[in-house]
């Protein structure tokens, strides 16, 4: 038995697939090496690959808008829209305008919330939704809350029925799925500031704009889910129907759109969700309303008074989310037969009886009507001298920590992107798109980032590259970390997931307030808010995905003799590795949005340019700028989805 | 052959999935197997079937899972179109019926109960039973009534106001035969209704249908892949494998000659005694005398067994349910069935 090793580790070494991209990634690395010798047409862009897509854009658009007359359908439906949002406007904050019988108390609204909360979940839920409503008129911001909620009221239920209708309509025709699907995909990676532009040029800037603007940002996932819904009823609901003498539209109304009720209010959530993010965003195209107060909190440094709004919009979203997410799960309830109405609908007369004595009692009382601001409690000025105390406690670390990561990591990292060659830069994403999926991958691959040296903006784009790649790295690290700590019990797993549950309810925008309040208004403290924000997806999915492990393959384990830690990373890990990557996924998507909105706090990436486009409305760079962003998620999002998938099947995990 | 009889015959009927099932059942040879079939890349789901289903008769379609069972059903009642052959239902062909026509006929003729019930869990008992009521446009009150009659013919009063959720799976498909019964339909087909049941809740429930088809006799087809259960209930079974139909008969003669060797596996380990009637065995008066007291053709050799075995006569005469002479049953064939299987 000679065999000498060196014959078996050559007839080993087969010229397969991953070898293929492997040395596709190794001829990359080797192309940067010799930088230095490359003529200058393959380390920038040369200009002849540059196309003007912003010109080529901004001619549709003015072909659109002025030669189609699309701006006359636009400022109709605005009008419409803008009805809508001046009754929702008097009733909430009194705007002059009709029915004129508003604002109505804010007794009467927070007792409302409360039995819509008792309605949906019991008293803990009316508890918060109450709370919530008293928390705003205490601390007097209720003109601002409501004139961001008066956007959502009517927001919400409009982009839910655009969902709905065009997510049937996609489900019955397979030609509307098929043209819907890539305008989906791309939407939904397109950062928020991307859709104002197009909104701002054809309605303008305002409260209208705004709603408008929430409304097409928030549909996609209604969509998505709609179509999904629709295709899970289960067959055999569907022949029952049939049996039972449907017709075609009696079948969608009566049986199928019940059926889909799951999915249908799960998706109502992401809607109400996704409102309550634009909302808070669209200060930025003249939405009044607790976003922009928080805007301007925000840059003028007020930490104090930006916490009280923060601790607003996070309750507001946690009631939302809460009450969307009960009426998912909320189940008739059946009644013995001869209960009188009265009984059977004890919550609306309850409901009645309580507004009305609100209303009367606002009456009476002034204050139960509107609290003015004379009247109004904070807590800014504790605030902010507990947070000056904190800040200047923890500032010599804060202070540290910032030159560190600026002269160390951030400076030498940006140049390091930027140095890159991008020829080298394209053949190592072809390579690696080839590891993954081969030729269609590659392709893939090469096309999206292709289409970014294409736009002009390969600089713009390759310092975003950097702090994503850097965020990503931090946030996968502390979340894998804190995954590992939070699933080796029950208990602490239930409460993390919890936690991560609840922070992602809140609107980007929120995790600004912690890290301006540490670090100023700067990189690190852009860096800092994306860290935070992509941090929660992933710890949820790699504590879901350990969890996940089949119990009998952890049991077969055991009964090996295997130790906790063993058991982890022999085990567990790797079965859970397909849907950690699905977290990756998402922490990638979630850093490449806030990074784009941590532009106005200080980054020279694609977002500023985008907020330069913003208030400039150039809706071809916006767009341009936009779909870089967009191209770099989608890029992202396929390289993962589909190496996820493979090992999925690999593991025989469906 | 078509008989006035028949509330549902069948003939030829195909069902191919593929890629152009129609062009291709036009161009398959005679003779071509399932495999071969498979192999040109279509599934013969149903391949080449005719039946008959006479007023007032249950039949038991059985076959294993993938034997086509459940797509033939769905062929009968039309929830999918067949590929080729002809499907009449009470003289009427079904593909040449308009879909507003289809809808008519399942609003007054048919009713059909699922596997997983199919209920709609957003709606209460009652409001699951009146829902084909609902469908065919009746008012509100007629609907309640006639509903809550057909809940009570099922046991369920007192419950009509839960919710499927709220009921156990033998009482959920109560509802779905409920629901199945409110139009008072003529032809009612059971798509292996109690296959999702436990055993002991399945007799019960077998039990309730036998009831219920004495008191109502509607023309039935009954899928099953229980072939105890198809003998306990048919009139007739037809065995399905690989989409055919490999034998249709009663289940006296399934029994005692399997037409095929797939049929004989399922016959091997069943008590024939059990299954097989006296009149099935009786042989014509004129073979052998017989005299003295007759038995009762209706029973099975089971129920005989104890008279059998004191009886000293080799010849017995047979009576039919109504007392009249229809044969003699020779002591040895019916030992040889209590014993020799």
């Amino acid at each position: 038995m000679n065999i000498a090793p060196t014959e078996t580790l050559r007839s080993d070494f087969r010229f397969d697939d991953a070898r293929i991209g492997q040395f596709i990634i190794a001829a990359a690395a080797a192309v940067a090496l010799l930088r230095f010798q490359l003529p200058e047409s393959l380390v920038r862009p040369p200009d002849w690959l540059v196309l003007p897509f912003a010109d080529w854009i901004n001619a549709a658009f003015g072909f659109i808008k002025d030669d189609l007359g699309f701006i006359y359908a636009t400022r109709a439906f605005a009008s419409i829209v803008e009805w809508f949002l001046d009754v929702t406007g008097n009733l909430l904050y009194g705007r002059n305008r009709w029915p004129r019988i508003g604002p109505l108390p804010w007794t009467t609204i927070a007792v409302t919330a409360a039995v819509i909360g008792y309605a949906l979940n019991g008293w803990r839920l009316a508890l918060l939704c109450g709370g919530t409503f008293v928390w705003i008129a205490l601390m007097g911001q209720w003109k601002w809350a409501m004139e961001t909620l008066s956007v959502i009221v009517v927001a919400a239920p409009v982009s839910a029925l655009l969902g709905i209708a065009l997510g049937i309509a996609a489900w019955r025709r397979q030609y509307v799925e098929r043209i819907i699907n890539p305008f989906l995909n791309i939407a939904q990676s397109l950062p928020h500031f991307a859709y104002m532009i197009p909104v701002v040029v054809f309605i303008g800037v305002g409260p209208k704009a705004g709603a408008i603007v929430t409304m097409i940002f928030a549909a996609p996932p209604m969509i998505r889910m709609t179509l999904l819904g629709m295709k899970k009823v289960a067959p055999e609901i569907v022949e029952s129907g049939k049996m039972c003498g449907s017709s075609g539209w009696q079948l969608l109304r009566h049986v199928r759109i019940p059926s889909a009720r799951t999915e249908i209010l799960l998706g109502v959530n992401q809607v109400i969700m996704q409102c309550l993010a634009m909302v808070v965003l669209a200060s930025f195209i003249g939405m009044p309303g607790l976003g922009q107060k928080l805007l301007q909190l925000l840059q003028g440094l007020k930490i104090g008074r930006s916490l009280e709004i923060g601790i607003t919009i996070v309750l507001i979203a946690v009631m939302l989310d809460r009450c969307s997410k009960a009426w998912v799960v909320k189940q008739p309830k059946h009644f013995e037969r001869g209960t009188p109405w009265y009984a059977r609908h004890w919550i609306l007369v309850a409901w009645a009886a309580l507004a009305a004595g609100t209303v009367a009692l606002s009456l009476a009382w002034p204050l139960a009507d509107q609290i003015p601001r004379k009247h109004a409690l904070t807590v800014s000025r504790e605030a902010d001298f507990l947070v000056d105390w904190f800040v200047r406690l923890v500032d010599p670390v804060t202070q540290w920590l910032r030159g560190f990561l600026i002269r160390f990591v951030f400076i030498p990292m940006r140049d390091a992107y930027l140095w890159l060659p991008f020829v080298s830069v394209l053949a190592f994403w072809f390579g690696l798109g080839w590891i993954v999926g081969r030729w269609r991958s590659a392709l893939v691959c090469l096309g999206f980032f292709g289409m970014i040296a294409m736009s002009g903006w390969w600089d713009r784009a390759m310092i975003t590259a950097y702090m994503i790649t850097f965020s990503v790295l931090i946030a996968v690290a502390i979340g894998l970390s804190l995954g590992i700590w939070a699933s080796r019990r029950e208990s602490r797993a239930k409460f993390a997931l919890l936690v991560c549950d609840t922070a992602q309810t809140f609107p980007s925008f929120i995790y600004l307030i912690p890290v301006v309040m540490l670090f100023g208004v700067n990189d690190v403290a852009a860096i800092g808010a994306v860290i935070t924000f992509a941090l929660v997806p992933f710890t949820r999915y790699t504590i879901e995905g350990l969890k996940g492990t089949p119990s009998e393959l952890v049991e077969s384990s055991a009964m090996c003799g295997a130790s906790y830690w063993q058991q982890l990373w022999k085990v567990r890990f790797p079965m859970a590795l397909p849907t950690i990557a699905v977290g990756l996924n998402q922490t990638i998507m979630f850093s490449l949005f806030m990074v784009i909105i941590a532009a106005f706090i200080g980054t020279q990436d694609l977002g500023q340019e985008m907020q330069r486009a913003l208030s400039s409305t150039d809706v071809g760079k916006g767009l341009v700028l936009g779909f870089c962003v967009a191209f770099m998620g989608l890029m992202a999002d396929h390289l993962i989805m589909k190496w996820s998938d493979s090992r999925k099947k690999a593991l025989g995990l469906n | 052959m078509e008989s006035a009889e028949s509330a549902i015959s069948c003939r030829q009927v195909w069902k191919l999935f593929g890629p152009e099932p129609r062009k291709y059942l036009e161009a398959i040879p005679a003779g071509h197997t399932y495999a071969d079939i498979s192999g040109d890349g279509y599934i013969a789901a149903v391949r080449d079937v005719s039946l008959e289903i006479n007023r007032g008769e249950m039949l038991v379609i059985m076959g294993l899972s993938g034997s086509g069972k459940s797509t033939l059903v769905r062929c009968l009642c039309r929830l999918i179109d067949v590929t080729g052959g002809s499907v009449r239902v009470e003289g009427q062909e079904l593909a040449d019926l308009s879909e507003r026509q289809l809808i008519e006929l399942r609003r007054s003729k048919m009713g059909m109960v699922f596997q997983s019930f199919g209920l709609l869990p957003y709606r209460t008992v009652l409001e699951n039973v009146a829902f084909p009521l609902e469908m065919r446009g009746q008012d509100h009150h007629a609907r309640r009534e006639r509903a809550m009659e057909v809940i009570k013919l099922v046991g369920l009063d007192g419950r009509e106001d839960y919710f499927p959720r709220e009921l156990s799976g033998g009482q959920q498909q109560r509802v779905g035969i409920a629901r199945s019964l409110a139009i008072e339909p003529d032809i009612w087909f059971l798509d292996e209704p109690f296959s999702a049941l436990d055993p002991l809740i399945r007799r019960e429930m077998q039990d309730e249908f036998l009831r219920l088809q004495e008191m109502l006799a509607k023309s039935i087809v009954f899928i099953t892949h229980d072939f105890d259960e198809a003998l306990r209930l048919a009139d007739r079974i037809a065995i399905m494998k690989d989409g055919a139909v490999e034998q249709c008969d009663t289940p006296d003669k399934i029994v005692l000659s399997p037409a095929t060797e797939y049929v004989a596996r399922f016959t091997e380990d069943v008590e024939k005694s059990r299954v097989v009637h006296a009149k099935v065995l009786a042989r014509p008066i004129g073979e052998g005398a017989a005299t003295g007291e007759p038995i009762d053709g209706e029973k099975t050799v089971r129920q005989l067994a104890r008279q059998l075995l004191e009886e000293t006569r080799s010849s017995i005469p047979v009576t039919d349910g109504r007392g009249e002479l229809i044969g003699v049953l020779r002591k040895s064939d019916a030992l040889e069935v209590l014993f020799g299987g």
